[in-house]
């Protein structure tokens, strides 16, 4: 670690940030995942956690993943408001006993020296009500802000967590600016360069918040986007009725089950753009959280029966 | 004696749980030895976010040695009786029993059992495990990889280790061995998770408390609390600021700390312009931190800031507020410093700066967003935010919240003149109140509501009493809450809550049991106190009329029957708003059978004027306290006891007026003197009634006491003549009609 560059320091550089976790995290076992590459609403929905979630086998796995939250836009004007940012995630299947010890080990990787800083664990517990889950655990503070946010698995698409799986999710945009002392995200050193080849946050990403809350807020076309609900919650149903075995095979396993939980997750992520729009009501909300959370407990149910969810022929 | 000590140390215990896990470890594990015959001389537990401990002094190290004897079947009774009392006795063979002859059942085995007392460490590692297999917490967890077993152990986050050790202060204590889930009970704990992370070795309660204290962990949440407000003050004071003292969040973060460092940051003196409420709510809700005033400034309740000249109270109506016991814009501001304090968890290397210089950051961050808030909604004037209530549904039956507004805003209207308020006034108050649940503020912090409503609405100019009504409707929360009197707010208040009542009625989602989702039950003791507190007259069942009809009128519930809605109405008024008069005036020391009687008198022409019954029954109590009046009640109770046997006997009720020609012609002086005086009681207790003169009522019924009391003495009422028998029965009966009219007398205890 010593012979790395100065801009790869973490407390310099957002890049080096997901870096150092994705090293730290490699060293504890965990595969490095890359980000999947639809839209969602949190690094949650990503299959490597929700579906890995469920079944006895053991996982391990960090990534980081872009998340869009569409109602959180704020047209590049909020510097503590995105509607795209980015979580880091990590999933240890079963946690292992010493998974507190880990985190605060990590934060100490990213050079949060707990000598100094006042780490503490606040109860917060999760429940997601569109993947029907829910867990019990922590915000982990440094200094009186959130920076992580610490589950332990109950329940994932209806399912009891056999074994339990720990989470950790690093708000990195919000750790990166205490790192660098700045008071904008858009003011983040992305590369850790200075000078002509410092690259910052905004650089990057203030003219796509500008034109994606407009996107969200304004222009999003809102009968295209309730076909394409209704599109994907069709799809998801008749991918997860195709992959059942045939009748009479001696193989009760599941044949599709990741190509219909895809479709769940774009149901959600239409959904969370519907509503950005404003043009679901109070009552219909629910309903459409109740929609999506069938199609993600139907997902979870089929997932059980592949060999990743510990089925065997 | 020998003593107990028992540590479960875990992942952090959330700080709302600890104190009450505490007090259930220490009920759990006493009961279940004093269930075994223990006895002990003393017990305490502690809480702190990673631990709960308990230390039971003077535990004897044995049991009581129990001699039982156990009765078997008689001799020569079938061998399946005979082998089942063997095993449940635990014998191998009759010859371990003895025969005892009884002279009805004759002769019968009896096993005497002599079990000597077990050994506590025993008992502890039978009784432990299984209560904390067994702990109820709120809610619990499991874990790890032995979260695949059935039944595996559920605790409130990760159980890491288990301590216990028990034995004699002179001697070396043992560990009283058992497991849960692989986790083997030991002697070893852990200090501070940052500051002492390393294993201690305890022997006893006595050495186990310094080496944590040693080892930076305050065990005793009292002294961390303590410790927090004195150092708070401390802080403060030296700084020439008081700290706002806040119960609920000094516990919270007791909670949160073992080893409790107070230390003091600020934020810049622009963000003052926000009202103080916002920045304490900001400050305590996020960041779970102190703020502090300048000295001599009021405390924050009650209290509301405006940061612009006063409203312009010219604007609509014509009434001045009676008596606004609440401030309005242009008082002396609340003076809240710009530091706060916070409670880090850790003696830092830096001595505090760094966590001082992030939580500034966060607060910072967070007033900001505070800032632009009130700044945004100070944009768009409240009546205009009405449209977005359209889309709040407030109950999927009764509508929007923008209906709701609806029905509150005609209420209000009407119920204005009852209580002295402007009808325009309170129309506009009540249109307003609700505006500000769609504004971002209250968004962000659901307990400003009201508040916001307040600030906003004297902002953009409205009449104070319109301003204060937003904040003031929702008032009274509770029994020690303050009462509005404000006539604006109290229309809009009682408008509010009855609204809300008869619209749960009409669909009929009544609280049941414990179940008040709605909270209806704290609803109608608010629209009780605001009509007590401020001596109104104004007819309920009238009121709830109103609300009905506006609520049908609006074509989504209500009732178009009359016959349905009456049955309605009389339910909620007679059942429930007078079984919560009941409680409230009991609560208040009102006799529960006065209440009754009075409510038994006017159930002909409905009850539904509050303070008129609260009145009455302070007459009547009044009265029965007098002489005359505990002898009347003698009177009273000997006519009705006479009437009620002789009805019996009879088959028949002797309702008809007495007839005063017998009378006159062949009654006795006594009963002549009490027609006479009936009849002028009767006119003159009505009449009283009438004019609401309760005192004035009972003198008229005092008056009846001496020819009753006389009556009595000289008349016999089961004459030989029938016709006089029955007259007298009568006479009796209008006796007890006439005191009916003033109060159900039957219904008095005693």
């Amino acid at each position: 670690m010593t012979s790395e560059p100065a801009h790869m320091n973490p407390a310099r550089s957002f890049q080096g940030l997901i870096l150092t976790l994705q090293r730290y995290w490699a060293e504890q076992g965990c595969v490095i995942l890359q980000p999947y590459d639809m839209e969602m609403g949190a690094g949650t929905f990503h299959p490597a956690t929700t579906l890995r979630a469920l079944g006895p086998r053991p996982w391990r796995a960090a990534y980081a993943q872009p998340s869009r939250r569409p109602k959180d836009g704020r047209y590049g004007e909020n510097p503590n408001r995105l509607q795209h940012y980015y979580q880091f995630q990590v999933i240890l299947k079963p946690n292992p006993p010493d998974i507190q010890d880990l985190y605060v080990k990590s934060l100490e990787a990213i050079g949060i020296d707990t000598a100094l800083h006042d780490i503490r664990f606040v109860e917060d517990d999760w429940e997601s009500p569109t993947l029907g889950a829910w867990g019990l655990g922590w915000e982990c503070w440094c200094d009186g802000m959130e920076v992580s946010q610490f589950t332990y698995f109950q329940q994932v698409a209806g399912f009891e967590c056999s074994p339990v799986a720990g989470e950790l999710t690093y708000g990195l945009e919000r750790l990166a600016m205490y790192l660098q002392g700045v008071e904008s995200i858009y003011d983040l050193n992305f590369n850790g360069l200075e000078g002509d080849r410092k690259v910052t946050y905004g650089e990057i990403f203030k003219q796509a918040e500008q034109e994606f809350s407009r996107h969200n807020f304004e222009y999003a076309d809102t009968e295209m986007l309730f076909r394409h609900f209704r599109d994907a919650e069709a799809a998801c149903r008749k991918y997860l009725a195709d992959g059942e075995p045939k009748e009479g095979a001696n193989d009760n396993r599941h044949l599709m089950a990741l190509p219909a939980y895809d479709q769940a997750i774009k149901a959600s992520h239409v959904f969370n753009l519907l509503d950005a729009r404003g043009v679901i009501s109070v009552t219909e909300r629910q309903s459409y959280i109740l929609r999506v959370r069938e199609l993600a407990k139907a997902c979870g149910a089929a997932w059980l029966r592949t060999e990743g969810g510990g089925e065997v022929a | 004696m020998p003593d107990l000590l028992l540590e479960l140390f875990s992942e952090e215990i959330p700080a709302r749980m600890q104190r009450r896990a505490a007090e259930d470890l220490l009920r759990l594990v006493t009961d279940a030895l004093v269930e075994r015959g223990f006895v002990y001389e003393g017990t305490k537990a502690y809480a702190t976010p990673r631990r709960l401990a308990l230390h039971i002094v003077g535990l004897p190290v044995k049991g009581q040695d129990v001699r039982e004897e156990r009765k078997g079947p008689r001799v020569g009774a079938p061998e399946a009786a005979v082998q089942g009392f063997l095993k449940s006795a635990g014998l191998s063979s009759l010859d371990e029993a003895t025969i005892v002859t009884d002279p009805k059942k004759g002769e019968f085995y009896v096993a005497l059992i002599e079990r000597p007392g077990r050994a506590t460490e025993d008992v502890l590692a039978e009784i432990i495990p299984a209560i904390i297999r067994t702990f109820p917490w709120p809610k619990s967890m499991r874990s790890g990889a032995a979260s695949t077993e059935a039944g595996a152990l559920r605790w409130v986050r990760p159980l890491k280790s288990i301590l216990c050790t028990f034995g004699p202060e002179t001697e070396e204590p043992e560990v009283v061995r058992f497991s849960v889930d692989g986790i083997a009970s030991g002697d070893v704990t852990h200090g501070h998770r940052f500051m002492a992370p390393g294993a201690i070795k305890v022997r006893r309660f006595d050495d186990y408390a310094p080496s944590l204290e040693r080892a930076r962990v305050v065990l005793d949440a009292n002294r961390r609390r303590d410790i927090i407000l004195h150092d708070a003050k401390d802080l403060a004071f030296a700084q020439g600021l008081e700290l706002v003292e806040d119960e609920g969040l000094l516990e919270e973060v007791a909670g949160l700390v073992e080893w409790p460092v107070v230390l003091m940051g600020s934020f810049d003196e622009a963000f003052l312009e926000i009202p103080p409420e916002v920045i304490r709510t900001t400050i305590r809700a996020n960041q779970k931190c102190f703020v502090l005033r300048q000295p001599d400034s009021l405390p924050l309740e009650g209290r509301a800031r405006v940061g612009v000249s006063a409203p312009d109270s010219s604007a609509v109506g014509s009434r001045t507020p009676t008596s606004n016991s609440s401030p309005q814009g242009g008082g002396e501001p609340v003076a809240l410093s710009n530091k706060f304090l916070l409670v880090s968890n850790l003696v830092a290397s830096d001595g505090g700066a760094t966590i001082i210089g992030g939580n500034e950051r966060v607060v910072r961050a967070r007033l900001s967003d505070a800032k632009f808030f009130w700044e945004t909604d100070q944009k768009v004037r409240l009546e205009d935010r009405l449209e977005k209530l359209k889309s709040i549904v407030f109950h999927e039956k009764l509508g929007t919240q923008y209906e709701r507004v609806e029905r509150i805003a005609a209420l209000a209207k009407e119920l204005a003149p009852i209580v002295g308020a402007d009808p325009d006034l309170a129309e506009r108050a009540a249109r307003l109140a609700k505006a500000d649940l769609v504004a971002e503020m209250v968004g962000e912090f659901p307990e400003l509501q009201g508040l916001m409503g307040r600030y906003y609405a004297t902002l953009q100019g409205e009449h104070p009493s319109v301003a204060a009504a937003a904040e003031e409707h929702y008032k009274p929360l509770g029994p020690s809450d303050r009462v509005p009197s404000d006539p604006v707010s109290v229309a809009v208040a009682l408008a509010d809550k009855i609204d809300t009542l008869v619209g749960f009625w009409a669909i009929d989602e009544k609280p049941t049991g414990s179940k008040d989702p709605y909270a209806l039950r704290r609803a109608a003791l608010g629209v009780i106190w605001l009509a007590l507190e401020n001596e109104l007259r104004f007819e309920l069942y009238g009121a709830c009329a109103s609300a009905l009809r506006i609520l049908t009128a609006q074509g989504r519930a209500g009732e178009d029957d009359p016959v349905k809605a009456e049955l309605i109405l009389l339910d909620l008024v007679q059942g429930f708003f007078f079984d919560r008069l009941e409680v409230s005036l009991r609560d208040r020391g009102v006799r529960h059978d006065l209440i009754n009687a009075v409510n038994g008198a006017i159930l002909s022409w409905l009850w539904d004027d509050l303070f008129m019954i609260v009145r009455r029954v302070e007459a009547l109590g009044r009265f029965l306290d007098t002489d005359d009046g505990a002898n009347l009640l003698t009177g009273y109770r000997r006519a009705a006891n006479i009437l009620r046997i002789e009805e019996k006997k009879d088959g028949r009720a002797y309702a008809d007026a007495p007839n005063r020609q017998i009378i006159e012609e062949r009654g006795a002086p006594e009963e002549k003197r009490l027609m006479a005086t009936l009849e002028q009681a009767a006119e003159q207790s009505r009449e009283y009634v009438k004019a609401e003169d309760f005192e004035g009522a009972m003198r008229a019924l005092s008056a009846l006491r001496t020819p009753v009391d006389d009556f009595f003495d000289k008349v016999t009422v089961n004459a030989e003549d029938s016709e006089l028998r029955e007259n007298r029965l009568r006479l009796l009966n209008a006796i007890r009609e006439t005191m009916h009219n003033v109060a159900d007398f039957s219904r008095i205890a005693g």
